[in-house]
């Protein structure tokens, strides 16, 4: 028996809006701390970096009113609509966007502007939601898969050409999305593979790598025909030759990418992170600096506003994509932690609910937005901690800048939205 | 296993690393990081003396003196009373706002100067009222001070790092200064000691509030060490003296040690106009690469010339080592070599001697072309293949340190040039032979020597077959050096007994020959003069004949040498006009401490003698033809 509810807020989920409420709320108090300077405390003045978030956060209540008002069946009705929308918003970028950073990833409307690859994820989430959940389709064809392939990576590509490799790199989660939806784990590990050849082949160096796989391969395959794998040898011994000449291919393939088609920054990044380079002044400052900054917190942190480091301004661009740094100084190991544990929290509980949907398009969806977050959240904390190379992408919620808090509030309300409707279906 | 297990799983393995790097940052690596790259923590620098140097009888040549630089934080800069900030620094707004950016530009988290080398009394004034300009401070330096207009080449200069080296180093800082050329660069770090550095702590306004860990990182200055060098600066002066308005390189090194005793650039400059404020100006018009002069460049060192007639002593040596000569051959001269059928293929010759035939005093003394074709002749033709023979000669030749770079701790060099087989067979494309390369003989053609490579040679000879590196650094803080490469003997290939009656000559030199009218009574000099023609290339083949060089190489006393010297005078014509004099008033005055009454008048006429007009009528000349040909 279907019987809807007026009240947009019947069955929302309460305590993902309170993760919300917590994740933004915290993160504004590090931006006051991260962009205060000695001589305003006015809190709402728009001319500051915190005084602007404040007005961001309050945008976003009606926006989310706005998400909550539509009724779920819309998102899945229009979802092929916002995406070719915001594939052409990509478009329009290329004649009237606007460089910053060297990147031209921005519309300018005078006082604001907006980057619309933040709004791009939800749709290309919705789109693959869409595509996924419908009956006649049957994800085992190869033709089906490379469909998926297609919505999910032509944003990607569109946002590379930017150039904001960092943002595309993104995309990749939705492979958690496929693979649940029974796209083979191969294609993970297969990737998961060549990243880890790739970054000890650079390590170590090619002729070294090559020496030693060489060997390991030879004792395993030497073991199989000891083991009476003489059999399998004698059918599969072309195989074997394959695979060694592909490893030998890869090694010496990566090395030559990385000498001749990597430009010298991304080589300094990646020497800085994998220690071949002692460098805490150029190209390794922003890292060893936040490093130093999070490190300097202790247990419990030098307490709110009290961070030497954040409040001398000596991490660059520690309001956005260093915000994390601040909450380390200031908040200590207790209050990083928590940040951290607030984040899987939320991811799980997208997960639980995800999974009690009936709707596949509601889970598929939910599925799109965990593992977005997911990437998000090792990406960046992953930079500020020193574990991965320098790539700018903001922390979900966290970071300073309208569309970033906008393109997240909008996807996590719009599973909101779904989810709430997933008792009342029809 | 259910499709949900692989994201729970990873989102859990990743808060746990997350959270375990959290806690090795922050609990167990804690502030152990080095506070030196912690922006929180201010470094102020304490700059030690720089070494003195001396030179090797303990006269100061080189000393300190205070200066002032602002410096700049563009990251702590907050809004300031810019017109006021300007007039206390004589500077214009726009002048203020060019060093900003540029500041900013290097890297607004580093400080860099902001204004070079204040004057003092504006130092005092501006001291009271640096602290009300944030992110500006005034950093103490130490800077040179030259009480002997001498040896600039020598001694080199100092000057900033450059930005890339300080932003790559991790003990130079941007506006520090370092040795840029001379001992001052290859003994920097023996020179510059090791600034002390201060760590002060910083609260969250900037302000410094007190030392770091109560200074538990703190060091003192260690002050730098000083140099004795092995120059007699007062040679090297009257040397510097003696070249006024000539160009060309001097180098007089001790035989029986190596030491190089003097080390003249003509032209040169006063070391003391790359000091101070005004250092920029002079330092642009000093390298300025359309200077003819080339004021920085050490010809003693760098300038490779055609050796000419000297080089006729190396091809006795090596004759006599041979065998294809002794002490008795003899040659004719018939006013010149022949070494073709075409008419134009002749060496001339102004020995003068025609009436008998010359033996191997005559032939030197008298500087014969001929004798000298005929024994590189020899030379050359002892094995069947040319090419064998040319090896062999430039091995002998190689072995006195000529072609290549002498090993001497000064940081300019030169190779120079001696052909050998290889270099002909790249350069004809037909068979070569003795004839082909016979200027080699006379020390034209091919062969190319630097004069610190002459002196050298000298030296070898006077020693009677070895040499030791030179060098020019003689104590390091008042301990003498001990560098194994400076205190070992380097044979050469000739033999002890070969160069008796080579030295015999170049004694008749001095006593009836080419360079008998710059005799010094009581001194016995052995020596060689020489002539080199030389022509100056104006584009890519194009080249004017130019005035011939006047060279000499020449060594004292003859028995327990003291002092080998070797002399370039560009265009100076016949070696025996100009170089031959100038050589033997310094070994007068490095032996006998001063000028004798004899031959005062001898110094007076090379202290007054300028080839200035030789020089510019051949530069207008090039001028024109470049021109010309355009």
């Amino acid at each position: 028996m279907r019987q809807e509810k007026n009240n947009i807020f019947a069955g929302i989920d309460w305590i993902l809006v309170f993760l919300y409420i917590a994740l933004v709320g915290f993160g504004w108090l590090n931006i006051y701390a991260a962009s205060k300077t000695e001589k305003n405390h006015e809190i709402l003045d728009f001319s500051t970096k915190y005084g602007k978030q404040i007005l961001w956060i309050s945008f976003s209540i009606p926006l989310i009113v706005i998400i909550l008002f539509f009724n779920s069946k819309f998102y899945e009705k229009f979802a092929s609509i916002l995406y070719l929308i915001s594939i052409f918003s990509l478009v329009l970028l290329f004649p009237l966007g606007k460089e910053i950073n060297g990147a031209r990833s921005w519309f300018n409307f005078g006082a604001m502007s907006l980057q619309p690859s933040e709004f791009v994820k939800a749709c290309t989430a919705l789109a693959v939601a869409k595509l996924l959940s419908d009956r006649q389709y049957n994800f085992k064809l190869v033709k089906n898969q490379i469909k998926a392939f297609i919505i999910v990576f032509f944003p990607a590509v569109l946002i590379t050409l930017q150039p904001d490799a960092g943002s595309a790199l993104i995309y990749l989660s939705f492979f958690f999305v496929l693979n649940r939806e029974g796209l083979t784990l191969n294609y993970i590990l297969l990737g998961a593979t060549v990243i880890a050849l790739f970054v000890l082949t650079i390590f170590f160096g090619a002729s070294n790598m090559f020496i030693s796989l060489f060997i390991i391969i030879s004792i395993i395959v030497a073991y199989i025909i000891y083991r009476g794998g003489k059999r399998f040898f004698r059918f599969n011994w072309y195989k074997i030759l394959a695979f060694y000449a592909f490893v030998a291919l890869f090694i010496f393939g990566t090395e030559f990418t990385y000498n001749n088609i990597f430009k010298q920054h991304h080589r300094d990044r990646f020497e800085v992170l994998l220690g071949m380079k002692v460098d805490n002044v150029n190209i390794g400052y922003n890292s060893y600096q936040s490093e130093l900054t999070i490190s300097s917190g202790g247990w419990f942190g030098k307490g709110f506003l009290e961070g030497n480091i954040t409040q001398g301004n000596f991490v660059p661009e520690q309001h956005t994509d260093y915000i994390f740094s601040t909450v380390g100084e200031e908040w200590g190991f207790i209050g990083s932690s928590f940040v951290i544990i607030l984040f899987m929290l939320m991811m799980y509980r997208i997960i639980y609910l995800s999974e009690t949907h009936t709707n596949k398009f509601g889970r598929i969806y939910g599925y799109g937005l965990a593992s977005i977050l997911f990437f998000h959240v090792i990406v960046n904390i992953g930079m500020v901690i020193g574990l991965l190379p320098t790539v700018g992408i903001p922390l979900p919620f966290f970071s300073y800048g309208g569309s970033s808090l906008w393109g997240f509030t909008i996807l996590l309300f719009i599973f909101i939205r779904l989810d709430a409707h997933k008792n009342y279906d029809w | 296993m259910k499709r949900s297990f692989l994201l729970y799983f990873l989102i859990t393995v990743i808060g746990v690393i997350f959270i375990g790097r959290l806690f090795q940052l922050q609990i167990i690596k804690g502030e152990t990081y080095d506070p030196m790259h912690n922006a929180a923590i201010k470094i102020e620098y304490d700059y030690p003396e720089r070494g003195y140097i001396y030179d090797r009888n303990g006269k100061l040549l080189v000393a300190n003196q205070l200066s002032y630089d602002v410096m700049v934080q563009p990251n702590q800069v907050e809004s300031l009373d810019t017109l006021e900030f300007c007039n206390l620094l004589k500077i214009d707004k726009e002048d203020f706002l060019i060093r900003f950016k540029r500041a900013e530009h290097y890297a607004s988290y580093l400080p860099s100067v902001f204004l070079k080398q204040l004057a003092k009394e504006d130092f005092a004034f501006l001291q009271e009222k640096m602290h009300k300009y944030n992110g500006f401070y005034i950093q103490k330096r130490i800077i040179r001070n030259y009480p002997i207009n001498a040896a600039a080449n020598v001694l080199g200069y100092i000057g900033e790092v450059n930005e890339e080296k300080a932003k790559k180093s991790d003990y130079y800082q941007s506006g520090e200064l370092e040795g840029k050329d001379g001992v001052e660069k290859q003994y920097e770090d023996v020179l510059r000691g090791r600034k002390g550095k201060k760590y002060l702590q910083r609260n969250r306004f900037n302000k410094v509030t007190g030392s770091y860990k109560d200074g538990l990182n703190d060091t003192l200055p260690e002050n730098g060490q000083d140099l004795t060098l092995t120059i007699d600066i007062d040679l090297q002066l009257f040397a510097q003296q003696l070249m006024n308005g000539k160009r060309g390189g001097i180098v007089a090194i001790e035989p029986s040690t190596g030491e190089i005793l003097a080390l003249v650039t003509s032209p040169s400059y006063d070391p003391n106009m790359l000091v101070g404020r005004k250092r920029s100006i002079n330092s642009a018009s000093l390298m300025d690469p359309t200077n003819p002069e080339k004021p920085t460049y050490d010809r003693g060192l760098l300038a490779a010339y055609p050796p000419g007639s000297p080089f006729k002593i190396m091809n006795a040596l090596i004759g006599l080592q041979e065998n294809v000569i002794n002490e008795q051959s003899s040659f004719l001269c018939f006013g010149g070599y022949r070494y073709g059928s075409r008419s134009t293929a002749f060496m001339r010759c102004h020995c003068g001697v025609f009436n008998s035939p010359i033996r191997l005093k005559t032939g030197i003394a008298r500087s014969c072309n001929s004798y000298f074709a005929n024994t590189y002749k020899r030379i050359i033709e002892k094995n069947k293949k040319p090419s064998k023979g040319l090896d062999n000669w430039n091995r002998h030749i190689t072995s006195f340190g000529l072609g290549n770079y002498l090993g001497y701790d000064l940081p300019a060099g030169q190779k120079g040039l001696i052909p050998d087989a290889a270099y002909y067979n790249a350069r004809y494309k037909y068979a070569w032979g003795a004839s082909t390369t016979i200027s080699n003989a006379i020390g034209q053609g091919e062969v190319l020597t630097t004069p610190i490579q002459l002196a050298n040679f000298t030296a070898a000879i006077a020693n009677r077959g070895f040499f030791y590196t030179p060098h020019i650094v003689k104590k390091i803080n008042r301990k003498t050096i001990n560098i194994t490469d400076f205190t070992t003997k380097k044979q050469t290939t000739i033999d002890k007994e070969h160069f008796a009656p080579v030295i015999e000559a170049m004694h008749e030199v001095f006593k009836t020959g080419t360079g008998r009218w710059s005799q010094v009574n009581g001194i016995e000099i052995c020596g060689k003069t020489g002539t080199s023609e030389n022509s100056i290339k104006i584009v890519d083949g194009i080249k004017v004949q130019a005035k011939d060089h006047s060279i000499l190489i020449a060594f004292a006393p003859k028995d327990n040498p003291k002092i080998a010297i070797a002399v370039f005078v560009e265009n100076g014509g016949y070696g025996s006009t100009i170089a031959a004099p100038i050589t033997s008033l310094l070994i007068e005055k490095y032996l006998n401490g001063s000028i004798s009454e004899v031959n005062k008048i001898r110094e007076q006429n090379m202290l007054n003698m300028s080839l200035q007009e030789v020089y510019d009528k051949q530069t207008s000349k090039t001028k024109q033809i470049a021109s010309g040909k355009e």
